[in-house]
């Protein structure tokens, strides 16, 4: 648990922000640029102090104005990815990915090989910072924070500085680690596609203030989060499980609520999760069962809430066992469909976002060799 | 060295040991105050800065007859260092090395302070993060990048060494095999009736050495500067 209640002024700007997130998991503090996530961030770290308040991770206290306490940010054992990655450059890859190691309490040894192999860097470690692309680069960063061994990984926005081609080589790993270690990450974003592929845990900041936070599958369906992402970026994301390949088609059969997606994806073990995006403008509310359609992929439910999205649409919430999915329809389609909370419906699936495959379900290990 | 005279090679080897003491001396004070002159911001600052550039802009005289009565015998330094330690500074090499360190001060402070600002302090922030203390911080990351200054500072700091004239002549005297460094030695055969040859070799031997040094230490920052990788 990594609570936090700190004010921060710097200039003009305010910083006045408190939550308890859960560990372990991706956190992902969410919003746009300026709204206060990079000093959020540092307050966490220790980097910047804050004017008043307190942050403690898994009941230690490290900062507390009233206690009149600060953990400088060398003892905090919370690691940081910065955006510039922040390599040594008098430094080989190598020694870099020691420094924090070296410097980890001596009762835990540090697993390099490991962490290397996870982050494929083998074969980048006789080389010098210079010679590394700009993934590479976020990829040794990455490492270097982890093998200090932290109890919490602070990344902040590590993708920003890189084009499509070099995130899209990165992300994977992110994907990893969050999969297989048991460290518990603050992700800072805000490019909500990396968020959605990431995040566990969802916090929403603008101009300085949490707006909103809660677990991503619900937080997808939150109103403040339209306002940052936009109206067509609007759907739910769900976790759904996989069942296992469809004959014929070749299919992937994931199980949302108590319905069931095909979609085209890379075969995942049985019983892992996939998240999918179901974008509000992507899905096609009936209110009777749909026949002879081109559609593949239907889900009944029942509205459970409806919300007017702008002048001329509504926002639908259908339960679809368990998970809610979100339907934009057109003011005139409710009136005439006569939509009320209560009304069982089938919700047409035009298109499936897929945002990563075989989510959590390897067994997690350790950044430390165990018994070592 | 048979093409040096007994006394003009007397001079050089006394005016490296000089120099050499003199960037002994004042390497660690200088790192020490670019540091503090560069990182912290406190009451005084302008007034300390102000105090390390005096040299600069005192006449070499004046700073030699300061050192004089602060490192006499009967003055308050000098008196303690010799009472303590047994440690004579006025009419010795070491006095000369002392009056050179402080005349070439500001200079090695000045190149070492232009390195340490270029350093990314993102880089201090991000070895804090991977629990390294301050003195681990500035040995591992901030002296290997401020590195270049150092070495730029510590050559400029010798040359001028080797080159100082009045503040050692005024603190230390002009003593033959203990205080007459090149210039000095110059200064006598000029003063000295058929004494031109003497004055034109000493000039060419100094040309020599400060050209040699310059070429040096571009050779050692070009070396350093590849070593940290840029």
């Amino acid at each position: 648990m990594l609570s936090v209640a700190v004010k921060k002024r710097r200039g003009s700007f305010s910083l006045d922000v408190h939550f308890e997130l859960p560990t372990p998991g991706v956190v992902a503090l969410f919003g746009r640029s300026g709204c206060g996530k990079s000093t959020l961030v540092n307050v966490i770290a220790g980097l910047l102090d804050a004017d008043a308040g307190h942050v403690a991770l898994n009941d230690r206290v490290l900062f507390d104005t009233a206690r009149r306490f600060n953990v400088p940010p060398e003892r905090r054992r919370i690691g940081y990815v910065f955006q510039d990655a922040r390599l040594f450059p008098h430094m080989s890859v190598a020694a870099n990915l020691r420094y924090g190691a070296s410097r980890a309490p001596s009762s835990q040894y540090a697993n390099l090989d490991g962490v290397a192999g996870l982050l494929g860097l083998g074969s980048l470690m006789d080389r010098r910072t210079q010679q590394l692309s700009g993934g590479e680069r976020q990829r040794v960063a990455i490492g270097r924070a982890l093998l200090s061994q932290p109890s919490l990984l602070l990344l902040d926005e590590p993708l920003a500085s890189l084009d499509a081609a070099r995130r899209a080589e990165v992300l994977p790993y992110l994907e990893i680690l969050r999969d297989r270690l048991a460290v518990p990450m603050v992700y800072v974003s805000h490019d909500f596609d990396e968020v959605l592929r990431l995040a566990t845990y969802l916090v929403l900041i603008d101009s300085g203030k949490v707006v909103a936070q809660g677990a991503m599958g619900d937080m997808s369906l939150n109103r403040d989060l339209r306002s940052i992402i936009g109206a067509e970026a609007v759907g739910a994301v769900v976790d759904g499980a996989i069942l296992g390949v469809e004959a014929g088609s070749g299919l992937l059969r994931v199980k949302v609520g108590h319905g069931e997606l095909k979609v085209q994806a890379p075969y995942a073990a049985v019983g892992a999760k996939l998240r999918v995006q179901l974008l509000a403008r992507d899905l096609i509310v009936a209110t009777q069962i749909p026949q002879k359609l081109s559609v593949r992929n239907i889900l009944a439910g029942v509205v459970t809430n409806i919300t007017g999205d702008d002048a001329d649409s509504d926002l639908v919430a259908i339960d679809i066992g368990g998970e809610t999915i979100m339907a934009r329809v057109t003011k005139a389609a409710t009136r005439e469909l006569a939509l009320e909370p209560g009304l069982p419906v089938w919700a047409l699936v035009k298109a499936v976002s897929l945002r990563h495959h075989s989510f959590a379900a390897a067994p997690a290990i350790s950044p430390a060799r165990p018994d070592a | 060295m048979t093409w040096l005279s007994p006394s003009e090679s007397e001079a050089l080897h006394l005016s490296l040991s000089v120099a050499a003491r003199s960037v002994a001396v004042s390497l660690p004070a200088g790192i020490v105050l670019a540091w503090v002159l560069t990182r912290r911001r406190f009451v005084g600052h302008t007034l300390l800065d102000a105090f390390v550039h005096l040299p600069l802009v005192l006449p070499p005289v004046v700073v030699g007859y300061l050192l004089l009565l602060l490192f006499g015998t009967r003055g308050p330094i000098g008196a303690w260092l010799e009472r303590e330690f047994g440690v004579e500074l006025i009419f010795t090499r070491n006095g000369a090395a002392l009056a050179t360190a402080v005349m070439s001060f500001p200079l090695m402070v000045r190149a070492m302070r232009i390195s340490l600002e270029s350093v990314d302090r993102g880089l201090e922030e991000a070895a804090r993060t991977l629990g390294a203390g301050a003195i681990d911080r500035f040995a591992t990351i901030t002296l290997p990048l401020m590195l270049p200054g150092v070495l730029a500072g510590a050559i400029t700091a010798f040359s001028a060494a080797l080159g100082e004239f009045g503040a050692v002549i005024t603190f230390v005297s002009n003593i033959p095999g203990e205080t007459r460094t090149l210039p000095l030695a110059l200064y006598t055969a000029l003063q000295t009736p058929d004494g031109d040859t003497e004055a034109a070799r000493l000039a060419c031997l100094s040309l020599l050495l400060g050209f040699g040094g310059l070429l040096l230490s571009e050779w050692f920052a070009r070396r350093v500067r590849r070593l940290l990788g840029h």
